[in-house]
């Protein structure tokens, strides 16, 4: 089975020989038995290492090379996205995030369609701010509806997760987001707490929103003036 | 100073702990899973915790600067209740994971037939996974209950080295020093050992195998035990390098063996002339 295995992503990972055998061997024994997935999983970071990878910017090797364990799976649809949750639930931190990376690649690979949500679910509930950013990824943001979406990104907010970091919202930003952003300004400033900066650009998109933020601000609340990262045209 | 506790239960910890053992000069820990005061009732709450010890806690942990690993096992109290068997079969997908440096905390708490039994079986897949065991030694009847573990452990053909038997006092230092297992020691308020008590200890069996720990968890206890130990180390005579052994080297040679300690996170920790001064002055916090 190893031989038939693509040796491409072994390269462009930058794998050691012997860290390149041992994936095109596991990637073969999964490919003929998906169980050996439990035990070869976690072992990737120890054998092939947890470096970055040049090619791949934000991405570990242990990470990609799970990604690679994943492609592996002689799985699709609904059948992969169970797989996915078991191998998700039974996983460390490490093991998770490379779960959550690796939804986009599967879903253009494997068509998993929407069975890859219930590990963004999960991830969302945690207060794991590596988890919530990683389940933010491309995949989240495409299948997550509506309402979840907001709230993740309400979340991220709250738990310090840059909204840089995460997709989707230039297209998936609405109204209803901007408002849920725009009372929680409000609360900080009535709070006498910051405000993150990057919450701005999403409200601004709705400038009757602003109105009572900007009355906060008028007011010259001290805390309000002292502690806001509000952007200068509010003031 | 750098401290290593080899055995604390964060799990049961607040965050205020956390700041206070980083200020202590505490950087690296190991917790090793035990029970949680509640017994359990079913397999599925097993595989929360470890999943807690493997995921969230490390995480709580690094936001103090603190790298945190772990041991996994079924504790010999729980092995009691058959509900809670098909917790050793959960026990090969946990013992694969990267931050588990040992199997553990197993040994006797009653000394029935199910805990022989669990004890076997767990030795049995420390061999498996190339991992040491942490054994824990039980509370009532020590000494017999030591010298039993320690024939266990013998007739597992684990070699000693490979072993760490704790919670141990003056009655049962002796034959764990004489078997060639490591020898661990719980530091706490007012029961199992002191760290006068220990510092005597040092004094008459040396440095080498020894570990110090906290075993912190919901009971009693006080999570900057270590540290007490190395200050009353250094006022009885003992120097800075046979501290920097006992409490920081002993523990990473032990648990090394796993192959899966990683320390490359690890902050540098204070310098002894600026211990030497707090020592001296009343702790601010």
């Amino acid at each position: 089975m190893s031989t038939t295995h693509d040796p491409g992503p072994a390269l462009s990972l930058g794998l050691g020989e012997e860290a390149a055998r041992w994936l095109a061997d596991a990637a073969g024994r999964i490919g003929a038995d998906p169980r050996a997935l439990a035990s070869l999983f976690p072992a990737a970071g120890r054998v092939c290492g947890r470096g970055p990878v040049a090619a791949m910017p934000g991405w570990t090797v242990d990470q990609a090379v799970r990604v690679e364990l994943l492609r592996a799976l002689p799985l699709t649809g609904a059948d992969l996205g169970e797989t996915l949750f078991d191998l998700y639930t039974h996983g460390d931190a490490a093991e998770r995030l490379a779960v959550l990376k690796g939804l986009p690649a599967l879903e253009e690979d494997r068509g998993l369609g929407d069975a890859g949500l219930p590990v963004v679910r999960d991830a969302l509930r945690t207060n794991d701010a590596r988890l919530v950013r990683a389940a933010l990824g491309p995949y989240g943001a495409r299948h997550l509806p509506d309402h979840s979406y907001r709230q993740a990104i309400l979340k991220c907010v709250f738990i310090g997760v840059p909204l840089a970091e995460v997709s989707g919202l230039d297209t998936r930003a609405d109204e209803e987001l901007a408002r849920m952003m725009a009372d929680f300004a409000q609360e900080r400033l009535l709070a006498g707490r910051e405000v993150p900066a990057d919450i701005w650009p999403v409200v601004e998109r709705y400038p009757s929103l602003l109105t009572k933020v900007r009355a906060l601000l008028a007011e010259g609340d001290p805390h309000a003036a002292a502690g806001s990262d509000a952007p200068r045209d509010l003031a | 100073m750098r401290i290593f506790d080899p055995h604390i239960h964060m799990t049961s910890r607040t965050t205020d702990d956390y700041e206070r053992m980083y200020a202590a000069g505490v950087r690296a820990i190991v917790e090793p899973a035990f029970w949680l005061g509640q017994p359990r009732t079913s397999p599925g709450t097993f595989a929360d915790y470890f999943d807690g010890l493997l995921g969230w806690e490390p995480y709580r942990a690094a936001q103090f600067g603190i790298v945190h690993h772990c041991t996994i096992a079924l504790n010999p109290k729980e092995s009691n209740d058959p509900r809670l068997r098909p917790v050793l079969d959960l026990l090969p997908r946990y013992l694969a994971k990267d931050r588990v440096v040992a199997v553990g905390e197993v040994g006797y708490d009653d000394v029935t037939p199910a805990e022989d039994e669990a004890l076997a079986r767990q030795l049995e897949l420390a061999a498996e996974h190339g991992l040491p065991v942490l054994v824990h030694t039980p509370h009532r009847d020590k000494a017999a209950g030591t010298r039993r573990t320690l024939d266990v452990v013998r007739e597992s053909g684990l070699p000693p080295e490979r072993v760490l038997i704790d919670h141990l006092n003056e009655m049962t230092v002796g034959m764990v020093a004489e078997s060639g297992c490591w020898m661990g020691f719980s530091v706490y308020p007012d029961t199992k050992m002191d760290e006068d008590r220990m510092v005597a200890i040092l004094k008459d069996y040396g440095s080498d195998r020894m570990l110090v720990n906290s075993a912190a968890d919901w009971g009693r206890s006080d999570p900057l035990k270590t540290r007490a130990v190395a200050d009353a180390m250094l006022s009885s005579g003992f120097s800075d390098a046979e501290v920097e052994t006992v409490l920081w080297d002993n523990p990473v040679a032990f648990y090394a063996q796993s192959g899966r300690l990683d320390l490359s996170d690890v902050k540098p920790g204070d310098t002894y002339a600026g211990n030497s001064i707090q020592r001296g002055a009343p702790r601010d916090r």
